[in-house]
């Protein structure tokens, strides 16, 4: 970017991000929790009747008077704009303070949401659940972005594997039975991620590109192959059936928490222990420091005996296999049958998951919730209110990449060899 | 293809050894674009023949035999090839008729759908050229047509004067939504693949909205379809009523003309040439690299702009949700296959222009979505010209490109 950038490369860099925020950042920070405020009281305050919102947890029913909660929301949270501003939050309290300032808005939302159309209830489980549904997908591509990058190969392709991950899915669970598509589906994202880690590890080319065009081949391969037999013969080739709901005994008798996590089908299981697995193991075990090694300064990483082409393609590998299953997620994970482009974009949202979470497996999760979170709000609200037009709700996951990309909220930085293919001298 | 490759010249022992060496490097390059384009229609062949279900069944009594196998499947790749180049170049049947509509049709087809794709190629060259990388076209071309969409359609001038005012608007739109990319870029060094691909995405639902709002939206309201443009301001047909083609055409050919001088002949192109070479070098030589971003991501995006002017104005002029028509994405692939210099470009796009106009006709012997093979294939060669000479046993080697685009998220 600068010539710092470049002199920095030079010496041996051991920077310790974010322990003391730059004042700049704080502000921004501060005006971000600001606004959050503002909105509350302002608009969604004045806005507000005299009603009460009834949040519908399941059975539960808890009604809140909506007026006195939004401007309470918008007090504590301007409190909390002014706190960070003086004082600043520790890096641990950080997301916490985060999280919580984000579900107190919610709460003032859904209240003005709950008195603006004629049905005040609002069906926060029903609203998670869904927003778990759309996330799982999300987080899947996210952790095939978060192998491939922290070692060193930009994944723009991640659609692109999904897309054949959810194809495969539906073919082979027609062949053969429902699961089993399951490994196609992994064999699929992994067979696309061949492709990604030869074109770019063998023959250098340049990672964005060939992103691009694997998702276009993805989409044409998928497309053609859908049109020229599943089409025309889904009873044999596009009929897979749905994966079946798993309750896991007990956990899924406990209430909200049960029907939320543990009363989901396998794919969502494998997600919990794939989040949990990568996290544990990028961080915690020797393969983890040398992915991060080889995906920081593939050079030192070579001189202390990392075979750095071969761990880079086992995790591209590894990655895009779990970016297929993500892409089953699609098919035999829920509808139950292929149609083209079918993962409609997710890819996409998945990678800026990657980059808004930071390049952290529990970042990009978080993202991807949240992403996830986001188009459920849409697809639900759209039935209560018309107030806010989807499609700005949609743009939202967007809208915050490039905020968190422009380093309005604090640096944002890529593994330092992410992209750059390496040559053996 | 074995004629071609036994004609590549040894380098002569000329005077002018660099413009030999020079001759020699292009012609290697064309030599693995052609073969490039050859790889990819035989891998298709491969796929074609799979999809053809006579072949299919035909595998079934394989071993007795296999001469039918063969013979189904050289049929269902002949057909499908050459219903491609009926729609895209020549059809025989249609200029049968003997009217113009018959003997040009194909090739109006061809330079209907090159047009945008020369203007979006370029967009995405002029942007390699300065070292960026613009993945944002889908966005830039949405809101070029956006902006050349409404005042086509809300404003009401006289002839002449409303078409060039939907035109500027159309390629101030796009710059305006490119600028965004560069302006991060510059300012807070936002990687511009990054952003842009973000800025797709806001600029679908920008007009999804767009597209359920009255006033912008066409009575009676029910689809997600815009006012129809004014014929004072679509851009007049070159051939005749009966044929599509388009005076979008004569402006990317200008377009690319203007792209080649400036690039070639003016300060400021080779300023942008220079900060994408080494914006270390071209910084130190006094240059300001993050200005270049922001102008670079303007004319991108102008470019972008009018390829969305081309497709509202032009081709069909009534803004749908898909307006962008995948040309976005296509663009990337045309100024790849192109090498990111104009004249390339304006070829690359006609060729890519022409496997979009015979994709209807070939519809009905394979799936459309065998363009979308062919051409991912043709870049994914194009890319690593070194699979392609091993491949074929060739032994001299050029630049790839897009090497000097091996830059990560940091860059």
């Amino acid at each position: 970017m600068s010539a710092a950038v470049q002199t920095e490369d030079l010496t041996v860099d051991h920077r310790v991000v974010d322990t003391s925020l730059s004042p700049r950042t704080r502000l921004l920070r501060a005006a971000a929790y600001a606004v959050l405020g503002l909105i509350s009281l302002v608009w969604l305050g004045l806005d507000v009747d005299g009603g009460t919102a009834h949040l519908v947890f399941d059975t539960h029913t808890v009604s809140l008077p909506a007026k006195a909660t939004v401007i309470v929301v918008g007090v504590v949270l301007l409190g909390i704009a002014a706190w960070q501003a003086v004082r600043g939050f520790g890096k641990r309290a950080t997301p916490w303070v985060a999280g919580i300032a984000f579900v107190l808005f919610m709460v003032a939302f859904f209240c003005w949401v709950s008195t603006q159309g004629n049905n005040p209830d609002i069906d926060v489980v029903g609203l998670l659940q869904n927003s778990i549904g759309l996330s799982v997908p999300l987080i899947l591509g996210a952790l095939a972005g978060v192998m491939c990058e922290r070692s060193g190969v930009i994944n723009v392709a991640i659609e692109g594997q999904m897309l054949a991950g959810a194809w495969a899915a539906a073919l082979v669970g027609s062949v053969a039975v429902t699961w089993v598509g399951l490994f196609g589906a992994l064999a699929a994202g992994a067979f696309m991620g061949v492709l990604l880690a030869v074109f770019a590890i063998r023959y250098l080319v340049n990672q964005v590109v060939l992103g691009v065009v694997l998702n276009v081949l993805a989409a044409g391969l998928t497309g053609f192959l859908f049109d020229a037999f599943m089409q025309t013969d889904s009873e044999k080739f596009n009929t897979p059936g749905v994966l079946g709901e798993i309750d896991i005994p007990l956990l899924h008798s406990i209430p909200v928490i049960g029907p939320l996590f543990f009363e989901a089908n396998i794919v969502v299981y494998l997600t919990y222990i794939l989040i949990f697995g990568v996290d544990v193991a990028l961080f915690r075990t020797r393969w983890g420091l040398r992915t991060r090694a080889i995906g920081e300064h593939p050079k030192a990483a070579d001189t202390v005996g990392i075979k750095v082409l071969a761990l880079r393609y086992r995790n591209v590998l590894i990655g895009s296999a779990i970016a297929g299953l993500g892409g089953a997620y699609f098919t035999i994970g829920s509808v139950g049958g292929f149609a083209k482009n079918i993962t409609s974009g997710n890819g996409f949202i998945a990678l800026a998951a990657v980059i808004f979470g930071r390049w952290s497996p529990r970042g990009a999760t978080a993202a991807a919730l949240l992403f996830g979170f986001a188009i459920a709000l849409q697809n639900n609200l759209s039935i209560n209110t018309h107030a806010i037009p989807s499609y700005f709700l949609a743009m939202l996951p967007y809208v915050a990449t490039i905020v968190a990309v422009a380093g309005l909220v604090g640096k944002v930085r890529a593994p330092a060899a992410d992209g750059e293919p390496y040559v053996k001298q | 293809m074995s004629a071609t490759t036994a004609e590549t010249p040894a380098p002569a022992p000329a005077p002018d050894t660099a413009s030999a060496k020079r001759r020699s490097q292009a012609w290697d390059t064309a030599l693995v674009t052609v073969l490039s384009f050859v790889t990819a229609l035989v891998i298709s062949a491969v796929l074609i023949a799979i999809s053809d279900k006579q072949t299919r069944d035909s595998l079934q009594y394989f071993a007795h035999y296999p001469g039918d196998t063969f013979r189904y499947a050289w049929s269902a790749i002949w057909h499908t090839y050459q219903a491609l180049f009926y729609g895209a170049i020549f059809n025989p049947h249609t200029a049968a008729n003997g009217t113009m509509a018959g003997y040009l049709g194909p090739i109006s087809e061809t330079l209907t759908n090159a047009t945008p794709l020369i203007a979006g190629g370029l967009a995405v060259g002029v942007a390699f050229r300065a070292g960026l990388f613009n993945i944002g076209g889908q966005g830039q071309i949405i809101i070029g047509a956006v902006f050349a969409g409404f005042v086509g359609f809300h404003w009401h001038l006289p002839a002449g004067i409303h078409l060039v005012a939907a035109i500027l608007a159309g390629i101030l739109g796009g710059a305006l939504w490119g600028g965004i990319a560069g302006f991060l870029k510059a300012r807070t060094g936002a990687h511009e693949v990054i952003t842009t691909i973000m800025l797709n995405y806001v600029a679908i639902n920008l007009l999804g909205y767009l597209l359920s709002v009255k006033g912008f939206q066409a009575p009676p309201y029910g689809q997600a379809i815009a006012n129809p443009v004014d014929h004072n301001a679509t851009l007049p047909l070159l051939l005749g009523s009966s044929l599509r083609v388009h005076l979008g055409l004569i402006l990317s050919l200008a377009a690319a003309w203007l792209v080649w001088w400036l690039l070639k002949y003016s300060r400021l192109g080779f300023r942008l040439r220079a900060v994408g070479a080494n914006p270390f070098a071209a910084r130190t030589a006094g240059m300001h690299v993050e200005n270049s971003y922001i102008v670079v991501m303007l004319i991108s995006g102008a470019l972008c702009g009018l390829a969305g002017v081309s497709q509202v104005l032009g081709t069909n002029p009534q803004i749908t949700s898909d307006i962008d028509g995948g040309i976005g994405f296509d663009a990337i692939t045309v100024a790849l296959l192109g090498r990111a210099n104009p004249v390339g470009t304006v070829f690359a796009g006609l060729l890519f222009g022409a496997l979009r106009a015979g994709g209807p006709l070939m519809q009905q012997y394979a799936p459309i979505e065998l363009v979308q093979v062919i051409q991912s294939l043709i870049v994914l060669f194009i890319a690593a010209p070194a699979l392609i000479r091993s491949i074929y046993r060739l032994k001299t080697s050029g630049p790839s490109v897009g090497a000097e685009l091996a830059k990560g998220w940091n860059g």
